[in-house]
């Protein structure tokens, strides 16, 4: 294909014809500033703070301009200058500036560009403010329009992402705000609570449910024994919010900051992600020689789970009875452990740390619960740790690396790569082989399920069979693979689907990333690479052969998917409505 | 037939015709604006389930329905009354005290603006320029044109709408 040249602030540029002059610039060192821009989830143009200037009679938006052969473009001169400080006026005049106690503060695009564009609040545009009520009645996510800059990067990320459509712009002109169909409250919707739209916001409008505050009482209540876990993918991105590279793996930090903060026991979600791996194998392999519901589906994730209950009921029989790893962590804290330190299980409060805000919004479903006390009591997100971890002034940077506490602290790296899409069907596979053939599994790396392509699909040969699998990621993929289901096109035997682009290395409770950075890296990839990283550092890689999962089922459990594991480890779903 | 009966009925009868509407839209690009117009003309306005069928026919995100319904004035999303009352508020009557009789409109029929009166006799309407500028400040009710108002006036205009009450 041949090269487009053009000119960008005095300096030449050589593209592929289609790039934008965003990306043009971008090629040559020019960051354009942005805010409505979402690399290829929202390119509408709206904003106008990337205008430029390419001769024509009106600054263009480069975001959505293609390039053109000898195109001259001007970047910043005065004109530009001065029109995006009066947009970014503009935007400030009805947008609550309390920016002390907003959880985006220092991770906020508008506030970036205010500093670097020199807008002070100086009240230029005073004038009517629209005043809205903040929603928080979702157990997942707030919504406070009052922050709201109208750029529609929530709204994509649902419709065209996850395929949820849930908000939306309603009304008109300066009244237009971002809502659900009557103005009504997420929990009412059929928001599936997977905090995408968390991830796209430039703003503090949208945030998780904060529990925080739930989760000090707990720990400073001398009648509670407080057991943490953290899931996978906590420890390859939690560094972030302490300024580490993107993916950093800080495993034993992790485990000492969570001590240090005053937990009483660290447990780690892995231990339980191998469980739900000899759970979820044997459900399989029964399914299989019993003639049941194929493909089997995965049901780790919330979001998807509420997703298929939502809009994909008549899949509800396809989904693997097996609770998420923490709920069968929770389930196992207040039974196993509990009866092992003579702890009385009402006394004992089990916080999880996950990479996800649905996860608040699962905790609490009644059925997820035995001898009616729920699982899980509080799901805080890797965020909101962080959070308290800086308010108890922990550096986290500098501390030692500690192993997480016995009996439930153990896993295998087929645990750890829970956390990355294809993760939980590769550490199934390496479980099924070997249940199946009695045979080791030499390679342990099943490369048709990793990486980033929406719907991955491969034929695994174990003994006899033949296991057609498929990995989708994304709500909005799993409508495209489950449709063509529907339509006949795909004979698949078990399927992964996680509700996340990417897994939950990019779950709606993860360090949000700025969408500049977004639009070079892709932190789904690189934090993925931190977990199988780990994985390959890892003694045992195979759920069945972790040792603290042997003693489960040799002292409490009995066999995989035995009375006591079902009653403890698995459950049901129910279609909701979509309106 | 009872009341309930008959209403019940109608609004059966109602819901095949948006069926048919659907019908002919579907796989259309923008189908959306005529169904909701249609919509509009078969039920007088274009109330939740209303929308949640046109979602659900069409297979739109209802997100996207109620959108292009509160974006544009001509869809009522509650049933208007009997007299639709429309107040210019363009610039010439604005000057001339416009909102002054919108406030006493307000006041007169207790119903705030874009609303209708809960006995569903008027709908009150602030519109754009109606194009009567000479005559300003200008309303409508329904096809009639009243100018160079006072708010003193109001009640005695209303008056002639309201439907005289069962003694």
């Amino acid at each position: 294909m041949e090269k487009i040249k053009l000119t960008i602030d005095g300096v030449a540029a050589e593209v592929d014809p289609g790039t934008t002059v965003l990306e043009a610039a971008r090629s040559i060192g020019v960051r354009i500033p942005t805010l409505c821009y979402l690399k290829g989830v929202n390119e509408i143009g709206a904003c106008r703070m990337c205008v430029v200037d390419v001769g024509g009679r009106a600054l263009q938006a480069a975001c959505v301009l293609p390039v053109s052969p000898n195109m001259t473009v001007k970047t910043s001169t005065p004109e530009i200058r001065e029109a995006r400080k009066t947009n970014l006026e503009l935007l400030l005049s009805t947008h609550d500036k309390k920016c002390l106690s907003c959880t985006r503060s220092q991770n906020c695009e508008l506030q970036r560009l205010c500093k670097e564009l020199g807008v002070e609040d100086d009240d230029r545009f005073k004038g009517v403010q629209n005043v809205y009520e903040v929603d928080d009645l979702s157990p997942s996510i707030v919504r406070d329009n009052n922050k709201c800059i109208v750029c529609r990067r929530c709204v994509a990320a649902c419709a065209k992402v996850q395929n949820v459509s849930v908000i939306g712009p309603v009304g008109r002109g300066f009244k237009t705000q971002i809502a659900s169909p009557w103005s009504k409250s997420l929990s009412e919707t059929a928001c599936i609570n997977c905090g995408q739209c968390i991830q796209a916001c430039p703003v503090g409008a949208l945030r998780e449910k904060d529990d925080t505050d739930e989760v000090w009482k707990l720990l400073s209540d001398p009648t509670k024994h407080v057991v943490v876990q953290p899931a996978p993918a906590v420890r390859v991105a939690i560094g972030e919010e302490f300024g580490m590279p993107m993916g950093s793996r800080v495993t034993g930090k992790l485990a000492a900051a969570l001590r240090r903060i005053g937990f009483d026991r660290v447990f780690d979600t892995d231990f339980a992600a191998d469980l739900t791996i000899m759970e979820e194998a044997h459900e399989f392999l029964h399914r299989v020689k019993n003639g049941g519901v194929l493909p089997m589906i995965t049901s780790c994730s919330p979001g998807w789970v509420k997703y298929c209950e939502t809009f994909y009921p008549e899949f509800i029989p396809n989904l693997s009875t097996c609770k998420s790893p923490h709920e069968m962590a929770g389930a196992l804290i207040k039974s196993y452990y509990a009866q092992k330190a003579g702890i009385d299980p009402k006394d004992i409060a089990v916080v999880s740390v996950m990479p996800c805000t649905a996860k608040k919004f699962e905790a609490k479903r009644p059925e997820l619960s035995n001898g009616g006390l729920q699982d899980v009591d509080a799901v805080i997100t890797t965020r909101e740790l962080a959070r308290m971890l800086k308010e108890a002034g922990i550096e986290f940077e500098r501390l030692p690396d500690e192993d997480f506490d016995p009996l439930m602290g153990e896993s295998t790296g087929a645990g750890v790569i829970f956390g990355a899409t294809g993760g939980v069907m590769e550490a199934a596979l390496r479980t099924a082989y070997e249940a199946v053939t009695g045979e080791t599994l030499e390679r342990l790396e099943f490369k048709g399920v990793r990486g980033l392509d929406g719907i991955k699909e491969d034929t695994i040969h174990i003994g006899d069979l033949d296991v057609n699998v498929a990995v989708a990621h994304s709500t909005g993929m799993a409508s495209k693979l489950l449709d063509m289901i529907k339509r006949g096109e795909k004979q698949l035997h078990f399927i992964e689907i996680m509700g996340c682009p990417g897994g939950c290395v990019n779950g709606g409770g993860q360090p949000i990333v700025p969408a500049d950075v977004r639009a070079q890296v892709n932190p789904a990839q690189v934090r993925a690479a931190g977990l199988y990283g780990e994985d390959e550092s890892k003694a045992v890689r195979k759920s069945h052969e972790n040792p603290e999962i042997k003693k489960l089922y040799s002292e409490f459990l009995g066999e995989p998917n035995s009375h006591k594991a079902h009653e403890l480890l698995h459950t049901h779903y129910t279609a909701r409505p979509q309106y | 037939m009872t009341d309930t009966e008959i209403k019940q009925a109608t609004r059966e009868d109602q819901f095949a015709k948006l069926a048919a509407a659907i019908q002919n839209h579907k796989g259309e690009r923008g189908a959306l604006m005529p169904v909701l117009q249609e919509a509009q003309s078969i039920f007088g306005f274009v109330p939740q389930d209303v929308q949640v069928a046109i979602a659900k026919g069409l297979d739109v995100p209802l997100t996207e329905v109620y959108g292009v319904a509160t974006f544009y004035s001509q869809f009522a999303l509650e049933e208007r009354g009997e007299h639709i009352i429309g107040m210019c508020l363009g610039t010439a009557c604005y000057v001339r005290g416009a909102q002054k009789i919108l406030d006493r409109l307000s006041s007169e029929l207790d119903v705030k603006v874009g609303h209708s009166t809960k006995d569903g006799q008027f709908t009150l309407n602030a519109t754009r320029c109606l194009g009567a500028c000479g005559l300003a400040p200008v309303m409508m009710i329904d096809d009639e044109v009243y100018g160079r108002l006072t708010s003193d006036e109001i009640p005695a205009i209303l008056a002639k709408y309201r439907e005289p009450k069962a003694s």
